[in-house]
């Protein structure tokens, strides 16, 4: 207790005069729920307030907002804008809920010095609960002004009306004052609990699009990422790397390197590092050090993954509720089938990068990290160094989509002890090649499921057995005879899911397990529908009950002017529905495959979705072009190679990422929802993207695809057999 | 080999000492500090290091800094410093950004397209914009901001 409340001193006596309001978000603070994977399984790892190491993470506010003495209010929260819109959905909620100008509000974020501690920002939780908290603490913080202005200017609450920070009794204009005023030069903490927030139908900035509060810098290349801050006297280091997983160090010879005029050899326990004050030089002078690794164990390859990992997996675990013999004594046909998923990148655009500089023994950190408060756990532990003498600083960052929940966060740990043993300023920016070698990849997948449908085209049975991303979490047709199995998940060796069955390291990849088992349920979805005879959008509808997931398929088949048809009508056409953290998707495809070629055209995506309460719909909007967009990725092209330990994919031209010539028309409808909370999109309008692209090329080509990516060479190898 | 290279940066005179085999990127960002032009890949695949030297949009970091010697180079840094770009105008009004890392190097690319071809169709567009990457999916944005900066008729000034 005394620990939290000398937290709340530090930040009330950072935050100086003016109105302060802290304010929790429960959920954030409890961490992940017991028994293994949160609903929708936020994409981080594992570690929430309990794995903060007793630093005395402050457990009764998440964030606080600050009204100063000049009119500008600050909104203060520890998750990071990776260009979700985070700062403009939250100053927008801000602005609406204390009745300020927009334009007034001011964000900062991921600072771990100036922000109440925050786990990371991962699986939409900034829209989900952060948001919905700063709501909540924005009409607090009203109500306390209103209390204040009434007792100043002798007016009662009820006749109040504020306007762009300006208090007026309604019935007396000649009685007014600023919220400025109000707070001038004095530290108020006052709590008005309770207080309920605003009707949405008065919002006057949520539900419209306000104008990005990122938008000035990054047009004008003045937002600064991690690698852009270029401090007096900085270093930048290239380190040594290991040529496959697993492989150590014998011997190292730096003598060539050394020669390099303005060179410094670093060496220190596990780090070799080559330092120069130009990166280019550093990184040519890293390629004269001589190093012999021993022979890393060998390991599987692309090919051999599925085999291995079906092997780690053993036996599906037994139990389920489901009578699965019962559900095929009422099938007319059984279907039996195999999906397979490979390992695919975050690839950021932005590689990990961290600046550190060391200051009378505190140790500074700008890092392009998602999860800036598990960046300092993993410094201060690495440099023995208590939480307070960290500060870690993650502004802006070039792209996250959970690659940069930085569970190990080794190059930031990297600048941090490379500055301290030089004593001078240093920059870790990953190589495109370091990039791909150590992120922790969307896992590969073998998903098997049996299924049997009736004679009248009801679902009687399915059972699934998701070995590699984690299980279903919200199955949403309506199966009689149910069981959902599986080993291994999305979080790896570092906690849940069960035997260990990946060869890689693994993580969330926007958004966890949901994508890989979409793929899986859709397409099987679809190939008992075709089988039946039954338009797939039908057959979909007839086995579900969820009005949800009905009023956006149906949302998705008018705007996409879905006409009945069976598969494969030749016309390229798909669908595939899916759930991620109570959103809801259901999307559908137009695409064309050239069967001598083997290659895919997507020619439009219609997506649409329920997000509940919709705060910015234009950002919504974003997010959903986004997931489309990316989705064509991993379904189309993208996997990495590796043999054994050895990561084959070294840059970006041996993995290819969706570009402006694959890029479909795309239709986002954001259908209203029976939902009032605050939901999400980051991560939800790609959940179905493999299913949905997998029967598009079914219908147009009569190839039932069954492994991810689907590249034309195996998309001429499945024609060859259909 | 080390010499001092001369070149207009932004409109101004600038001059390096340094190996003039070095990549202008490396230059631009750490003998410069001009920070806005990003790195991606290294090996020209990406655009996020695209600069314009001469009218012409060149990956930086494979453009060695002999090569721009008593040439004209403009960064992000350069573009709008007084008004906004058409160009930087177009992206603001359509978001045509998420994260923001790869924006300054599709800015300048299609910067350069436009002062080549100031009226593009979307398939010259699509054409000259391909080589850039943006992993947040921003792309549909991009190409409508393009064509209304081209509309705009402004692009070339
Ligand atoms: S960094 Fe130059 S093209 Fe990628
Ligand atoms: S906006 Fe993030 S890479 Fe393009």
């Amino acid at each position: 207790m005394a620990k939290r409340d000398l937290k709340r001193r530090d930040f009330i006596g950072l935050a100086g005069a003016g109105l302060t309001v802290f304010f929790n978000t429960r959920a954030l603070a409890q961490g992940p729920a017991p028994g293994g994977q949160p609903p929708g399984g936020r994409g981080g790892s594992g570690r929430g307030a309990g794995g903060f190491g007793g630093m005395g993470a402050p457990t009764d506010f998440n964030a606080f907002l600050r009204i100063g003495a000049d009119g500008r209010v600050t909104g203060f929260a520890g998750k990071v804008e990776l260009g979700q819109g985070l700062i403009t959905q939250l100053a927008a909620v801000i602005a609406d809920e204390l009745d300020v100008a927009y334009d007034s509000v001011d964000m900062v974020t991921g600072d771990t010095d100036l922000c109440p501690f925050d786990m990371g920002t991962f699986g939409s939780m900034g829209s989900s609960q952060l948001a919905p908290s700063v709501r909540r603490a924005a009409a607090e913080a009203r109500a306390v002004l209103l209390q204040m202005a009434s007792e100043r200017l002798n007016s009662p609450v009820a006749r109040l009306r504020v306007k762009a920070g300006v208090v007026t009794d309604s019935a007396d204009a000649a009685k007014t004052i600023a919220y400025a005023r109000l707070v001038e030069g004095r530290k108020i903490e006052r709590t008005m609990p309770n207080t309920p927030v605003k009707d949405p139908k008065d919002f006057q900035v949520i539900g419209k699009t306000p104008p990005r509060k990122d938008a000035n810098v990054k047009i004008a290349g003045k937002a600064k990422y991690a690698g852009d801050f270029i401090l007096p006297g900085m270093l930048h280091a290239k380190l040594l790397r290991p040529p496959a997983k697993g492989a150590a160090l014998k011997s190292v010879d730096t003598s060539a390197a050394e020669k390099v005029p303005g060179v410094r050899v670093v060496k220190d326990g596990d780090i070799v590092a080559v330092l120069h004050e130009r990166p280019d030089v550093a990184a040519e002078a890293l390629a004269k050090v001589k190093a012999e690794f021993d022979k890393p164990a060998a390991g599987p390859d692309n090919a051999s993954l599925a085999d291995y990992m079906i092997k780690a997996a053993g036996a599906p675990n037994k139990s389920g509720p489901g009578d699965i013999a019962a559900g095929e004594r009422l099938s007319a046909s059984v279907f039996d089938q195999t999906w397979l998923e490979s390992y695919v990148a975050h690839a950021p655009i932005e590689t990990h990068t961290a600046t550190a500089q060391v200051e009378d023994g505190k140790v500074t950190v700008w890092a392009s990290t998602q999860a800036p408060f598990s960046v300092r756990t993993t410094i201060s532990g690495g440099l023995q160094l208590p939480a307070e003498k960290v500060r870690v600083i993650s502004t802006y960052v070039g792209g996250g989509f959970g690659g940069k929940a930085d569970s190990g966060a080794g190059y930031a740990l990297e600048a941090a002890r490379l500055a301290t043993l030089t004593g001078t300023p240093v920059q870790v920016m990953c190589s495109r090649e370091e990039e791909f070698f150590f992120d922790t990849y969307k896992p590969a997948a073998v998903m098997k499921i049996r299924s049997g449908v009736t004679s009248a085209g009801k679902i009687a049975f399915w059972d699934a057995y998701i070995i590699g991303p984690g299980g279903e979490q919200s199955f949403f047709y309506d199966v009689p005879n149910l069981k959902l199995a599986s080993a291994g998940g999305w979080m790896g060796g570092r906690g849940g899911g069960g035997p260990q069955v990946h060869p890689m390291a693994v993580g969330a990849w926007r958004g966890p397990a949901v994508h890989s088992n979409a793929f899986a349920r859709e397409s099987q979805i679809d190939v008992m529908a075709a089988k039946a005879g039954i338009d797939p959008v039908e057959f979909r509808l007839n086995n579900m009950t969820n009005p949800r997931m009905r009023r956006v398929l149906e949302a998705a088949a008018r705007q996409f002017g879905w006409k009945s048809g069976k598969a494969p009508s030749g016309r390229g056409f798909g669908v595939a529905c899916g759930i991620y953290s109570n959103g809801y998707a259901a999307n559908m495809a137009e695409v064309a495959v050239d069967k001598t070629t083997g290659e895919v055209r997507v020619k439009r995506v219609v997506t649409a979705v329920d997000v509940g309460l919709q705060l910015n719909p234009e950002g919504l909007r974003q997010q959903c072009e986004g997931c489309v967009t990316m989705g064509l990725g991993f379904c189309l092209s993208e996997a990495i190679q590796f043999r054994g330990g050895e990561i084959l994919t070294r840059n970006l031209s041996d993995y290819e990422l969706p570009r402006f010539s694959w890029v479909p028309k795309i239709d986002v409808v954001l259908v209203e929802s029976s939902e009032k909370n605050i939901i999400g999109a980051g991560e939800l309008s790609i959940t179905p993207m493999g299913g949905l692209i997998a029967n598009a090329i079914y219908d147009a080509s009569g190839a039932r695809m069954t492994q991810l990516p689907m590249t034309p060479a195996r998309i001429k190898a499945a024609l060859a057999r259909a | 080999m080390e010499r001092t290279i001369s070149f207009r940066l932004n409109g101004k005179p600038a001059s390096v000492k340094t190996d003039d085999g070095r990549m202008l990127l490396w230059v631009l960002r750490s003998d410069l500090g001009l920070t806005g032009t990003k790195f991606g890949c290294g090996e020209s695949v990406c655009g996020a290091c695209t600069v314009v030297v001469g009218n012409q949009a060149v990956r930086s970091c494979s453009t060695p800094l002999k090569d721009v010697a008593g040439k004209e180079v403009l960064t992000i840094e350069g573009l709008g410093q007084t008004r906004l770009h058409a160009v930087q105008q177009a992206f603001l009004d359509h978001d045509a950004f998420q994260c923001g890392f790869c924006t300054p190097g599709m800015i300048m690319n299609a910067y350069a397209l436009l002062k080549k071809t100031p009226r593009p169709t979307r398939a010259q567009i699509v054409q000259a914009m391909d080589g850039n990457l943006c992993r947040c999916g921003a792309h549909v944005r991009i190409l409508a901001a393009i064509e209304e900066a081209a509309g705009a008729g402004k692009a070339g000034a």
